[in-house]
């Protein structure tokens, strides 16, 4: 068995991929006036609030999105689930989108760009800058992720002696790819705890960067099943369901594990009266933990987990909580005082869709043209013929993995 | 493990340090360590450190700071929409500080405002600027060292050709100081830097002008020494208030004692500020945070940050075991497994 991952082939071109090169345009619009006039013109940023959107979903929510490649990484290559490995390829390739994509938010939200080399600056370092252990740690990250990634490229343009070399230090690298989302991911929690009394004691603790860590492992399991049920659904193709069971187990577990910290924290502080008290703040923090305790009971029993739309509701809403999560920590949780409001704007809106259109347009590029996703013919489809191709369709079918 | 779970609540009840410290170090590596110790040191004021003592008993609200301050640094005039059918721009009027305003006085405004300094039915000013902090988080912050504190004086220094405009400052300040020029495609971080930018200005622009000697600059242990004398004295004592900065040759305006707090602010709050304010009126409703510790939330991230990356030991270890997992996991597998 020499191509076990296939290029997908097909035509580019959908109306799914026309609304959402649309939208990318209309970021770009918006951008436009953003370096023209300033950030004023387009954002609705204030000294009040100086972290919108750009800053919350595209690069703290983005890259959590961006955390399937760390978990996939760390369940085949460090804990030897090597059954999971038909999920390596497309949840690395999320990743390089999520974080690169991230990246360039930060470069749009940065005030004062053209002077953004500064940070690899060695004598303009400051070692007591959480931020700038996690700008470092991301851009070394896509580093990481490019390289992870590149074997794909290699394998499409036949360079087989090249690979061979790349495949003889590569665990260096994948244990580098496990390590540096483990430091930024929790550092981004680290980033607010200098916010003191200014961040609502429902969020501000000290076992902030322990949350964003756990959070990416969840986040990151969620968007690997999410995917992989999409590409299922959205290009006509076999389920791994069994995999994404066992992966569905394991991401409930870790989120009642962090719902049973994240109380126990709120509670200990003495901070949970906070949540009961009607605020918007107090609705937001239900919403967010409510939708994780569902999505939890809801795969509890062990045979919900291999029902695929049971799967995917289940990694939808950990998705939401996950993100309302961030969200919360670095915009609603946060009050600097003052009178001051923050709402993205319609500009600030777009530019966020654009990017993740962009990312989705990305995705179905590569995946169309290089060999990414998994073939059917692994030694686990070889046992149990999916019903599909045991019917003989030639296409494949989405079959069981429809989503409610 | 028993001892682990022990540590960790017995952490977490602790209220942030050893919390912090606990817990991470079990995040990271399995270990337990009981206690604090994981919050950074508290950063000393330097011993000739300068500031500017603010009695809003005294201010008359005549904003000549204001505009003493926007010609000193060179800075536009502001004009809030409100005003602007009326305001040609010819009077500055801002609100409140921006990436154009340095300094501003502000009123507190309660009831029907029949008696100055009064909480209730009263009314009081505030003078807004850096306060330059003992231990200041947007030094801690910046990823860029584009904020920095003299060593010798305390001011808080803003490099703006460092600067990447992150606005990580404006953030993490508890006092809501520096701000960025929003409309500006190549806006800046602006903030009070006691006119220690200004050539041949030989102390704050905003003390020098100051008629009643509301603001006032001087050494920080100068000036807390005169809050101290000004809290003892008994109300309606008569009082040499020094005009300009402590020792030098202004008259001084001699005035009653009027009913102050029990403390001045700034003395040790959030690590101590080397800018200090007086009032009649409860310090919160001027806007400066009552519920705040006595020490810098910097000293909490730059613990966590310092214990999990110390001599980057810690990273380190992590990677030599996640490589040696890597490849003893890889020669389990046949070459093609891995990409």
């Amino acid at each position: 068995m020499t191509a076990r991952h296939a290029p997908l082939g097909g035509r580019f071109i959908s109306l799914p991929v026309v609304i959402m090169a649309l939208f990318a345009m209309v970021a770009g619009f918006y951008l436009y006036h953003r370096f023209v006039y300033g950030l004023g013109s387009v954002t609705n940023l204030s000294d009040g609030y100086p972290w919108g959107i750009w800053i919350a979903i595209d690069l703290v929510v983005g890259t959590a999105l961006g955390c399937a490649g760390y978990v996939m990484a760390l369940m085949v290559y460090i804990l030897n689930k090597g059954e999971y490995h038909p999920l390596v390829r497309p949840a690395i390739l999320a990743s390089l989108f999520g974080y690169g994509l991230g990246g360039i938010a930060v470069m749009i939200d940065l005030g004062r760009y053209w002077q953004g080399y500064n940070m690899m600056l060695p004598w303009l370092t400051n070692v007591n800058s959480v931020m700038l252990e996690t700008a470092l740690c991301i851009a070394a990250y896509i580093t990481v992720l490019m390289i992870e990634f590149s074997p794909v490229f290699l394998e499409r343009l036949g360079m087989t002696r090249v690979r061979e070399k790349l495949n003889r230090f590569l665990f260096i690298i994948i244990a580098l790819g496990v390590l540096l989302p483990t430091m930024h991911q929790s550092s981004m929690g680290t980033i607010l705890v200098v916010l003191g009394h200014q961040l609502s004691p429902l969020w501000q603790t000290p076992l902030l960067p322990l949350f964003f860590l756990i959070s990416a492992l969840f986040m990151g399991f969620a968007i690997v099943i999410f995917e992989a049920v999409m590409s299922s659904v959205g290009f006509r193709r076999p389920l791994e369901g069994e995999v994404l069971g066992k992966l569905t187990g394991i991401m409930a577990w870790v989120m009642l594990g962090y719902l049973v910290l994240r109380f126990l924290d709120v509670v200990y502080r003495g901070s949970f009266g906070l949540a009961f008290d009607g605020s918007t703040q107090a609705i937001m923090f239900w919403l967010e933990n409510l939708t994780a305790v569902i999505a939890v009971a809801l795969v509890l029993p062990k045979a919900n987990r291999f029902k695929p739309h049971l799967m995917f509701v289940c990694a939808c809403m950990i998705l939401v909580s996950g993100t309302i999560y961030r969200v919360n920590c670095y915009l609603v949780g946060y009050d600097p005082g003052d009178g001051f409001l923050y709402f993205p704007t319609v500009g600030e809106i777009m530019v966020t869709l654009g990017i993740f259109s962009l990312e989705i347009l990305l995705y179905i590029a590569f995946v169309k043209n290089l060999p990414i996703l998994h073939t059917p013919q692994s030694a686990y489809e070889e046992e149990h013929p999916h019903p599909a191709e045991a019917s003989g369709s030639a296409t494949g079918s989405a079959g069981t993995a429809r989503p409610a | 493990m028993a001892i682990n779970r022990r540590a960790f609540l017995k952490g977490m009840a602790a209220d942030g340090a050893a919390g912090a410290a606990a817990v991470v170090t079990i995040g990271a590596t399995g270990e337990a360590v009981a206690g604090g110790g994981f919050q950074r040191t508290p950063f000393e004021m330097p011993a000739d450190a300068v500031g500017l003592l603010y009695d809003s008993t005294l201010c008359i609200g005549c904003r000549a700071c204001q505009a003493a301050c926007k010609e000193a640094n060179g800075m536009a005039a502001e004009v809030p929409t409100p005003y602007q059918d009326w305001n040609e721009g010819l009077w500055d009027s801002p609100t409140d500080l921006s990436g154009d305003t340095l300094t501003v006085i502000q009123v507190y405004q309660d009831g029907n405002m029949a008696v100055k300094d009064r909480a209730e039915d009263g009314y009081a000013f505030m003078k807004r600027q850096c306060m330059h902090c003992t231990d200041a988080s947007c030094v801690s912050v910046c990823p860029v060292t584009a904020m920095t504190k003299d060593p010798v004086t305390g001011v808080v220094i803003h490099h703006e050709d460092r600067c990447i405009g992150c606005r990580y400052c404006v953030l993490s300040c508890p006092f809501g100081v520096p701000r960025y020029q929003y409309d500006d495609p190549f806006g800046a971080i602006t903030k009070c830097q006691l006119c220690t930018n200004v050539p041949d200005q030989e102390y704050s622009a905003c003390a020098m002008v100051c008629p009643t000697g509301a603001t006032l600059y001087g050494r920080v242990d100068d000036l807390k020494a005169e809050a101290r004398l000004r809290l003892a004295k008994d109300p309606g004592a008569e009082h040499a208030y020094p005009r300009g900065r402590i020792g030098g040759d202004n008259e001084p305006n001699v005035a009653p004692i009027p009913v102050y707090q029990d403390d001045f602010y700034g003395d040790n709050i959030l690590g101590g500020t080397q800018c200090l304010t007086l009032a009649g009126v409860p310090y919160d409703r001027l806007g400066l945070p009552l519920e705040a510790p006595d020490f810098s939330y910097a000293t909490l991230t730059e613990g966590i940050q310092h214990t999990l990356y110390r001599y980057m030991i810690l990273p380190a270890v992590v990677l030599g075991g996640l490589v040696t997992l890597a490849w003893r996991n890889s020669r389990r597998h046949k070459p093609e497994d891995w990409d």
